[in-house]
């Protein structure tokens, strides 16, 4: 028989010295883990999801030229760029809050699927802390949605989708990007000033969640100025051959051809109208116009000679005058020997946007971070002031409109600068019906 | 009447396309019992075949303009191609200008070459193994090839338009009696179907009244005995690989200023062309033929407003229902012969 030697003083200790060591994980780690991948070494781990593979890996692999310049900017490296015009003065070249930036990579593959996972890898695996890219508004929404459960944020890149800030939002989402409603916004007038109001449109559309809020926002926005619709025509996403879609346009009775396109169906529908003599045809009595919302550089470059003189818009071009434009363009093209597209700007906005915003809260947590960035007003970062609305997690600027350059000088200036529409223009009520049907809901931290 | 006629002609050029890419697949089937999923890469290689060729003759070289600047405020680099220093401006930007007919030339060679280090260095170890197997690794080749050329020449379309004075369109309209303008059709759309239908004849005409076609049309109907007549019929089906897929390619080449070239253009018509392959009939040529400007056209009857709207999203499915239907009716489809893999 065993004799068991317990004496009151001893179980005492024992026990005092075993509630230490219970609560000792708590004592030291109740700060770290009060979110998600809090950093605790010198370095933070940034996650940057971009396509690097399928259609959109030419936009991908810009973004991420702008993300590493970022970086490096952040780091006290190269020559700042656009730290040296940012309004706010929080951030010095040391990092984010002392601790150096690193960055791991994603490929989103433009598949919301692929996108989650390369996401979800990035939180869980790396440590990132922040999840950043993509160039699609599926893509955005998929991710945007898994960051919320996760606790991170998402500072989406290349997004033009109503949703991503509309039915779509969360709190732990935020999108420097423009609009489909602000396209339509800023284009509408000049639109009207081009080519009158008594107009009848024939809309092409890609038949996807961007695709629809773009028809939607570019139709009200005619509409209320008199032109009226003749036909909407959803067409599948990459269809290649529109032909069939564009000839029926012929004798629709309309006078101007909406496509509500981008990527390579922009490319294709564009072209393929062009070769179908549209814009060499009159109807109602006026010459026949093509309009192409949402511009891109990359793919005015895949158009070539079809897009002289097609109006549209842009969320920034690098031939702005302003100082930030200029010392992100000079940064962009000491680095790389090209200017950079909206969508590498986009993404090294975000990142700069994000750092700030941590500097400014002292603190990683999503939820400080958000409340920095709830309307957060700035300036210097290309687009004049600017507001990162609280409601709805959007960016308020001004938003450029262009058109195809008829004779370009070379590759890189094959659109012009028609007008920079000034924010209040394109500025809405954050309950508009176009973003009715959604919620930021509660910060999440994770963890 | 005018609508029907336009989606008819629409339907000729898609078709022409999914008739020379079906009819390479036929020839391959039919002679070497290879099912080629590698078939529409082919196509995408003869495509950008033109980009290279355009990309070979707009090769530069570069002065300074000090009048003017770059978008870094530095003296801007003017580039003129080699061919307008070594020809003169005009002729050498006609150069420039014809550079995807003359493509052509290239693409002969090349996609002749291609299609024999495939067959010789790849598809021949398959050529006894099931054709689940083929399907796999002729996929497999077509995912490589794709992502060879996204490599060198980007994921973006790459533009390449037709010589100058195609660029225009027809109104055809007023020819038939109509409204100007209410049957328009471009000029290089019709080079197109005229060049398939140039293509198409060529090969039906080396096939019927060649001695080396009349061998591989005897090959295709008993292997063993023209074998066993001392005829080497392996090397004769192997150039014949080289012939479809040189046909593939010069499809590519000349559907560039259609369709912009992407490195994904391949597989977007290779499934199509499968379709329009076993509604033709396996290993039938002129069914091939046949099926591919049928499917064409009535994917453009599929695609026009009213007939969506009677019935959602038909111009997606139109070409696969046809093959369900037809495949229920005549199952070895249009044209097929008996025994074609019916083994």
């Amino acid at each position: 028989m065993r004799r068991q030697n317990f004496s009151r003083r001893g179980l005492l200790k024992t026990g005092a010295v075993g509630s230490a060591g219970l609560a000792l994980p708590t004592i030291f780690t109740s700060s770290a883990s009060a979110f998600t991948n809090a950093p605790t070494g010198s370095s933070v781990t940034l996650g940057f999801n971009v396509p690097q593979t399928g259609a959109y890996a030419d936009e991908g692999a810009d973004e991420l030229r702008a993300f590493q310049l970022a970086v490096e900017h952040l780091n006290g490296e190269g020559d700042g760029g656009m730290l040296n015009t940012f309004s706010s003065k929080a951030l010095d070249g040391t990092g984010i809050l002392g601790k150096k930036v690193e960055f791991v990579t994603g490929d989103t593959q433009t598949k919301s699927d692929a996108a989650r996972a390369a996401a979800q890898s990035m939180i869980q695996k790396d440590g990132a802390v922040m999840i950043s890219g993509g160039s699609s508004s599926g893509v955005a929404v998929a991710v945007q949605g898994l960051c919320q459960e996760a606790g991170v944020i998402f500072m989406a890149g290349l997004t033009h989708s109503n949703d991503t800030t509309g039915k779509d939002r969360k709190a732990n989402g935020f999108r420097h990007f423009f609009n489909a409603y602000m396209s339509a916004a800023a284009l509408a007038p000049v639109l009207q000033n081009l080519y009158g109001t008594e107009r009848k449109a024939y809309h092409l559309t890609a038949d996807y969640t961007w695709g629809w809020t773009q028809e939607e926002s570019i139709a009200a926005a005619t509409e209320a100025m008199g032109w009226q619709t003749a036909e909407k025509v959803r067409t599948p996403l990459g269809a290649g051959d529109f032909s069939s879609y564009i000839a029926p346009v012929l004798n629709s009775g309309a006078d101007v051809l909406v496509l509500n396109h981008y990527g390579g169906d922009m490319v294709n529908s564009l072209t393929q109208a062009v070769q179908f003599g549209l814009r060499e045809r009159q109807a109602n009595g006026q010459d026949f116009q093509i309009v192409v919302p949402l511009y891109s550089e990359l793919m005015a470059r895949g158009a070539g000679s079809a897009i002289a003189g097609i109006p549209g818009s842009q969320n920034w071009d690098w031939k702005l005058e302003d100082e930030g434009t200029k010392a992100f363009v000079k940064s962009f093209g000491e680095k790389y020997g090209f200017p950079p597209s909206q969508a590498a700007h986009t993404c090294y906005v975000q990142a700069l946007l994000y750092a700030d915003a941590v500097t400014r809260a002292n603190d990683f947590n999503p939820c400080a971070v958000v409340e920095a960035l709830e309307g957060f007003e700035f300036d210097g970062m290309g687009n004049g002031p600017t507001l990162y609305r609280a409601e709805d997690h959007q960016c308020f600027k001004d938003v450029v409109v262009v058109k195809g350059a008829e004779n370009p000088q070379d590759e890189f200036h094959l659109v012009e600068i028609v007008e920079v529409t000034p924010t209040a223009q394109v500025t809405y009520a954050h309950d508009h019906p176009m973003f009715a049907g959604g919620a930021l809901g509660e910060c999440n931290p994770g963890a | 009447m005018d609508a029907i006629l336009i989606q008819i002609l629409n339907g000729l050029d898609k078709g022409s396309a999914y008739a020379l890419i079906a009819l390479g697949l036929t020839l391959i089937f039919g002679t070497l019992g290879v099912v080629n999923f590698a078939h529409g890469a082919l196509f995408m290689i003869g495509a950008f075949c033109a980009v290279t060729l355009q990309k070979i003759l707009t090769i530069s070289v570069t002065t300074i303009d000090p009048e003017r600047t770059d978008f870094l405020g530095n003296p801007l680099k003017v580039k003129t191609p080699y061919v307008e220093n070594w020809f003169g401006p005009e002729i050498g930007a006609a150069i420039v200008d014809w550079a995807v007919p003359l493509a052509i030339l290239l693409a002969i060679p090349v996609m002749v070459l291609v299609g024999f280090v495939m067959e010789r260095g790849l598809i021949k170890h398959f050529y006894k193994r099931p054709h689940a197997d083929q399907i796999l690794v002729t996929f497999g080749l077509a995912i490589v090839l794709q992502e060879i050329i996204k490599y060198f020449y980007g994921a973006n379309p790459i533009p390449t338009p037709a010589p100058q004075a195609f660029t225009g369109s027809l109104d055809i309209g007023v020819w038939l009696g109509f409204d100007p303008y209410s049957i328009i059709y471009p000029y290089w759309r019709l080079v197109y179907f005229f060049f398939a239908g140039i293509i198409i004849a060529g090969v039906f005409a080396f096939l019927q009244f060649t001695t080396f076609g009349m061998v591989v049309r005897a090959g295709m109907a008993d292997r063993e005995t023209v074998g066993l007549l001392g005829i080497d019929i392996d090397r004769r089906f192997t150039l014949m690989f080289g012939l479809a897929a040189a046909v593939a390619g010069l499809a590519g080449v000349m559907y560039t200023p259609i369709l912009s070239p992407n490195y994904h253009m391949g597989m977007d018509f290779l499934v199509l062309s499968f379709v329009v392959v076993v509604v033709g009939g396996m290993g039938s040529l002129p069914g091939a033929v046949l099926a591919g400007f049928l499917l064409g056209i009535l994917q453009s009857f599929a695609s026009m407003n009213e007939v969506k709207s009677l019935l959602p999203g038909i111009d997606q499915i139109i070409i696969y229902l046809v093959a369900i239907v037809i495949l229920l009716t005549r199952p070895r489809g249009l044209m097929g012969r008996r025994g074609v893999m019916e083994e």
